[in-house]
């Protein structure tokens, strides 16, 4: 099938950006979208121009890495899929697909379509762990965790880290991610005993890197490639104010 | 220089007791003298990073992706080993010593082997406190479940995400560090080569990959936890990034390279569709418990398929192969995946591949969705029951257990798998060479380490699995902190190692120059091009089977490839800037290197072991067949130059503990 991309171009930061557009000729259904991307960007380099930047690494849906706005949805337009993992039988021979990078104020473009996502590694900086040193710990199952927890908390721990909720919400708000990891400790007792500082300390460094607000659109839950539910965030919400009340 | 793997005197089991009684220390004063650099934030280089600066040290850590959570570890699936005995069901530090020797077709160190499974347990313990959701039975107790080769079940995971809940715990650790200030972590950099200051390893030249800038880092170790090479196959499940440039750069300086031939390839992968592909993927190597590998018995089926005439469905039963249910009866489909892979390259080879390029086999769920359907129906006292209404229930059963890998496999391939069978294929999966390390974890640079996937240390040659993340975890939690120790004692009074000294300067030129040279090259063709090619000669003569004459003909073909490289290379962009495109190209100049050495490995290693099948030795029935007498040895590689043959040096391994034998599945 053939293909027309109209993808950002934007040499860095600090320049100005703009749409230019590429025919993709040839291409397979079975090709992954990156495979098609590639599969341009070879083109691009044989006629002596400069390839289309993205960020990708492992491209099984687990890394993160890969981030892309496709026709307006972040990570395309399936439910529950990363970039790399979108095939390209999702298009049909003749459209038009935009390629853009996620747009956020805290996430600034590095190049085309690859974007800072540092902010998110600042906000787990300040909280995001257990205080636990090395040769420290008691055995692994002295302490009960009932499967209910352990399967919730896992589930908010499947975040990848991609950004795809800041990217689908009209406030860029990371309450999302921030909810997904502020769930997992508040839900295991090794979480426990630093949980209200943990809350305060993230929602503090998440406000200062230019997050938005939430205002309960949901838009990151439905776009989150790993599904995680809009429930953490209202943890999120319970835990903060718990945190607060408590006056830690 | 002769090889000295400082294996501590003493039985077997207390050898590394006794080491840690006797080994030096670094007083914590002191500690905060020193420098450390880490290359590469996966599970080991994350964990190693956290603990150093938790003792005390300063340390720098590097990593190539935007984050050090993106490191490859994040990929893996089934599970954890430890010896922890939770199931009562006989395991032991002994027996998970012994299993991953054998499962190593003995060519693993007894030592190194042995602290590996007494580390084990402390590991789960550390992951837990870390906040780790480890899957638990409904008492709240840790849940475990078996693996390939073992007897036992110690395989503890996160649902098929164990890699991923690890590697954010290690992560979780390290930000804890960086928040502390301990860690300075340098995301987006390369690292593109080592220092050696008065023969010790004193820093790293690295390139921010943002803006291009060239930049030098010193410190008192370099600890490389860089991963494996799996990617000099082109294809491979490796992440696109995964790279040998930090080993190799080692291995140019005098870092002796060990076993580079013993490559995994793993059988259950989703085969390549074409000529666009640019990564495979894996499927957990928990499907085999359930799912039914065949191939048509008939010529004339599997062509008739591979025509898109036929479907999987459409063979009757009596004209299907099972191949490994007929060829090994007592294990099945569950015999190792060494086995398992050749066996499938077999039956394709011999023309009953079953996709359009003939090479895939059937991995089939249906007899697995009826068994199950038949207990449902027995459970819910449904005798009556149509075998539609048992297939319908059937297929809930699988779904639960495997739902996410057929998700997974239905967006790759479009293929239905609950109604039609998968398609499969063996793909690169993981090294278990390496850089050549001793008891230590130091390389043959002195002050230089290599950790995890990027050492050839525990694995012999094939691994077993869920030992991948129990080996990097040791490694960067419980080895390297006591290890160190013993090198950094004397570095006590060094203080701060400069980075104005000339041969920080030359390092930084001969940088400078590859990169420029890349940019300027007046080339035709793309790095991928070459590497694609690279990776064919690879995957044909030094992959699944081996024999001497295709060794020989890839030695030839990499080397002319390499000229054609550097002559024909095109790099578009420039330096000062983000540009991929020169990153790959510095990885694949390495990688055309390495290929070389591990054609080189495997020509020299006359005989047949774990993921290194030569095809003139092999027993009457086609298996592995080992040369102990000539061949019990740690094959030790040094760097002679690019045009020169590397020397061979041999480190003899030496088994007091187990007894060797020929390993059958039959």
């Amino acid at each position: 099938m053939n293909l027309t991309l109209k993808v950002w171009r934007q040499k860095n930061s600090k320049e100005k950006g703009q749409f230019e557009s590429y025919p993709a000729k040839d291409i397979s259904p079975d090709m992954s979208f990156l495979e098609m991307l590639d599969v341009v960007n070879e083109q691009i380099i044989e006629n002596g121009k400069e390839p289309i930047a993205f960020d990708h690494d492992c491209r099984e849906g687990i890394c993160g890495m890969c981030s892309l706005h496709i026709n307006g949805r972040a990570h395309g337009p399936l439910h529950g899929v990363t970039t790399c993992q979108l095939h390209m039988r999702s298009f049909s021979d003749g459209e038009e697909v935009t390629i853009e990078p996620w747009r956020a104020n805290a996430f600034p473009v590095v190049k085309d379509l690859a974007v800072d996502r540092s902010a998110f590694d600042r906000i787990q900086h300040a909280g995001g762990y257990v205080s636990v040193n090395t040769g420290a710990a008691r055995d692994a199952n002295e302490i009960l965790v009932p499967k209910q927890d352990a399967d919730e908390a896992f589930s908010a721990a499947t975040c990848i880290g991609c950004g795809a909720c800041v990217a689908a919400c009209k406030n860029s708000s990371a309450m999302l991610f921030v909810g997904a990891k502020v769930s997992q400790y508040a839900l295991l007792p090794q979480g426990q005993p630093e949980r209200e500082r943990r809350v305060v300390a993230m929602v503090n460094q998440m406000d200062a890197e230019g997050f938005g607000a939430c205002t309960n659109t949901g838009a990151c839950a439905a776009e989150c490639p790993k599904e995680i539910p809009l429930s953490v965030i209202a943890r999120l919400n319970r835990e903060f104010l718990r945190a607060s009340l408590i006056g830690k | 220089m002769t090889l000295n793997s400082k294996i501590p005197a003493g039985p077997l089991a207390t050898k590394w007791t006794d080491y840690k009684d006797h080994v030096r220390l670094v007083n914590p004063a002191n500690k905060r003298n020193i420098d450390v650099i880490i290359v590469g934030t996966g599970l080991a280089g994350a964990s190693a990073a956290a603990t150093l600066a938790e003792l005390g040290y300063n340390v720098k850590a590097f990593c190539f992706q935007d984050s050090p959570r993106r490191a490859h570890s994040i990929a893996a699936q089934g599970g954890i080993n430890a010896a922890k005995n939770y199931k009562n069901d006989g395991d032991s530090v002994f027996r998970l010593f012994y299993d991953t020797i054998k499962g190593g077709d003995y060519r693993a160190r007894e030592a190194n082997v042995h602290r590996l499974a007494e580390v084990s347990a402390s590991i789960i313990d550390q992951c837990v406190a870390q906040g780790v959701p480890f899957a638990r039975e409904y008492g709240g107790l840790l849940d475990n479940r078996s693996f390939g080769g073992v007897q036992v079940q110690r395989t503890f995971y996160a649902a098929g995400q164990t890699g991923q809940q690890l590697l954010l715990g290690a992560y979780s650790a390290l930000n804890r560090q960086i928040s502390l200030g301990k860690v300075k972590m340098y995301n987006r950099h390369e690292m593109m080569d080592v220092v050696q200051v008065n023969g010790k390893a004193r820093g790293i030249i690295a390139r921010n990959l943002i803006t291009g800038e060239i930049e030098r880092h010193s410190g008192h170790a370099v600890l490389l936890a860089s991963g494996g090479y799996g990617n000099v196959f082109f294809l491979s499940t490796n992440a696109m990034g995964s790279n040998v440039t930090a080993a190799w750069k080692a291995h140019k300086k005098g870092a002796y390279f060990g076993n580079p031939c013993f490559t995994q390839i793993h059988p259950t992968c989703i085969p390549v569709s074409g000529d666009h592909q640019s990564k495979l993927t894996l499927m957990s190597e928990s499907l085999r418990n359930d799912g039914r590998i065949w191939v048509p018995a008939k010529m004339e089926d599997a062509e008739a398929i591979r025509q898109g005439q036929k479907r999987g469905n459409d063979i009757p039963e009596a004209d299907r192969d099972y191949y490994l249910e007929r060829r090994y009866p007592s294990f099945g489909n569950l015999v190792p995946r060494d086995v398992a892979s050749r066996a499938a390259k077999e039956r394709c080879d011999a023309g009953f591949g079953v996709n359009n390029t003939g090479q895939a086999v059937f991995l089939d769920y249906a007899s697995a969705i009826m068994r199950y359907g038949k207990i449902e129906a027995n459970r819910l006292n449904m005798s009556d029951a149509t075998d539609a209404k048992i297939r319908e229930m059937g297929k809930a059963v699988v779904k639960e257990k495997y739902g996410n890998l057929f998700d997974m496999y239905m967006q790759i391939t479009g293929d239905n798998p609950y109604e039609t069978p998968m398609k499969i294929y063996p793909a690169v999966h993981y090294t278990m060479g390496g850089l050549w390390v001793d008891y230590n974890l130091m390389t043959t640079i002195e002050g230089c380490y290599a950790l995890g996937e990027a050492n050839f240390s525990d694995h012999g040659a094939n691994r077993l699995g869920a030992s991948a993340l129990m080996q990097g975890l040791a490694d960067g939690y419980f080895v390297i902190p006591y290890t160190i120790g013993e090198y950094l004692a004397d570095d006590i009074r060094t203080g701060a190692i400069s980075t104005d000294s000339a041969e920080f300067a030359e390092a930084e030129n001969a940088v400078r120059e590859r990169l420029n040279f890349f940019i300027s090259n007046n080339g035709s063709k793309s790095v991928d091009h070459f590497h694609r090619r690279l990776g064919k000669i690879m995957w044909d003569k030094c992959g699944m089977a081996r024999n001497a004459e295709g060794l020989a003909q890839a030695i030839t073909e990499i080397q002319a490839l390499r000229k054609e490289f550097w002559k024909d290379v095109k790099v578009p962009g420039d330096q000062n800037e983000f540009n991929p495109e020169l990153e790959k190209a510095g990885r694949v100049a390495d990688f055309l290197e390495l290929g070389e050495l591990m054609c080189r490995d495997a020509l020299n290693r006359n005989e047949s072991c774990g993921g290194h099948f030569r095809e003139e030795y092999q027993t009457e029935e086609g298996e592995a067949l080992r040369d102990d007498a000539n061949f019990a040895y740690v094959a030790a590689w040094e760097f002679k130059g690019e045009d020169a043959e590397p020397t061979l040096h041999k480190e003899e391994l030496v088994f007091e503990n187990v007894k060797l034998t020929q390993r059958s599945y039959k």
